[in-house]
């Protein structure tokens, strides 16, 4: 029975969270009043868990909260049901984009909307570097890794790896 | 089927390598699905994050489905949407076994502190590359700064800011058409 009630909870919130990951952050809340899947305090470690490890950070919650709530089996289905509404929703978009990129006014929209969602970007940028740079070391580090990456234009991932090493030799 | 292979070896080595949320993505998706792989444009990849911020649900799952629908259908999709979810799955189950003594590693931490970092600088990369190629005339600009001022200072949701932004352009364009027309 405990599967069904996590099914539907993660379902809604796949429904209901419009936007980034952490905007499933207040229904997880919810469900804490809600459930004793898992506590407040627990949420809480969950989010600096799901902020540092891979995977997106909507997934990475659900994937939590279900294994708290119901073990292995629970993760599994929490994060299948979060999962689903975006998949059926994309691939209807995805039929429909097909059909309507050439139309005129669609193109004026999406010519429109590029700019603004660089900026959203830029946005969650400033919020990862405030919570990230906070002293001069933090700096060099970034100052680095940026002209490493506007020199050589590498892979993302090796940048990565260089950045934990950088961590770990530093003691950031 | 080896196609269906290789699209859920690619996500599942991005879901692996995105620390963070959906735009901590972008760098990766940029570098795997529009500069080596030539599946969609930069301006498609764009166009797909608006789409994300309007939609429910992760934007990262949004942009996996998508690209595996429009590669190989409705197979497609959901070999790449598992392909980005395997990752997370495993590591997290894993992490959420042994979370407290591997949170309070020192090395772990230094580590991560180290990513955080990098994180910032990929996304201000990736912006930069983006912004020359997107932002070339005053009503893009005027966007690009109108937006973020409404996201830093206004405090008001991504939803919003995309629907704006679309109504602003769609209505310029309107109007030109028809001043053009007499």
């Amino acid at each position: 029975m405990i599967y069904f009630w996590l099914f539907w909870e993660f379902f809604k919130i796949g429904l209901l969270a419009i936007g980034g990951g952490l905007v499933t952050v207040p229904f997880l809340f919810d469900l804490a009043e809600k459930y004793d899947w898992f506590s407040k305090a627990e949420l809480t470690d969950m989010i600096a868990v799901s902020e540092s490890t891979p995977g997106p950070i909507g997934v990475n919650m659900a994937t939590f909260a279900g294994f708290n709530a119901a073990g292995i089996w629970g993760g599994i289905t929490a994060t299948f049901a979060l999962v689903l509404p975006s998949v059926v929703i994309m691939i209807i978009i995805a039929r429909m984009m097909q059909k309507y990129r050439c139309n005129i006014r669609v193109h004026d929209i999406l010519d429109g909307i590029r700019p603004a969602v660089l900026a959203l970007i830029l946005f969650a940028g400033i919020q990862v570097a405030k919570i990230a740079i906070v002293g001069s070391l933090e700096i060099l580090v970034f100052a680095i890794l940026l002209a490493m990456m506007r020199i050589w234009h590498k892979s993302p991932i090796l940048y990565l790896g260089v950045a934990a090493v950088l961590g770990i030799v530093f003691r950031l | 089927m080896r196609d269906l292979l290789s699209l859920f070896a690619l996500f599942f080595k991005i879901g692996l390598f995105t620390f963070g949320g959906g735009y901590a993505m972008l760098p990766l998706l940029k570098d795997e699905v529009v500069n080596k792989r030539r599946f969609v444009s930069d301006e498609e990849l764009l166009d797909l994050y608006s789409i994300g911020q309007c939609t429910p649900g992760i934007i990262s799952i949004n942009v996996a489905t998508f690209i595996g629908y429009q590669q190989k259908g409705i197979g497609g999709a959901v070999v790449a949407t598992s392909g980005i979810v395997l990752p997370s799955l495993i590591i997290i189950t894993l992490v959420a076994s042994i979370l407290q003594q591997f949170m309070d590693n020192r090395y772990v931490a230094y580590a991560f502190a180290g990513i955080r970092i990098c994180v910032a600088a990929l996304i201000a990369d990736v912006i930069y590359d983006l912004a020359k190629k997107n932002i070339k005339n005053y009503m893009a600009g005027i966007i690009f700064i109108g937006a973020l001022v409404l996201s830093v200072w206004g405090n008001l949701s991504a939803v919003w800011i995309v629907l704006i932004a679309g109504g602003c352009a769609l209505a310029i364009g309107e109007v030109s058409r028809k001043v053009k027309k007499r």
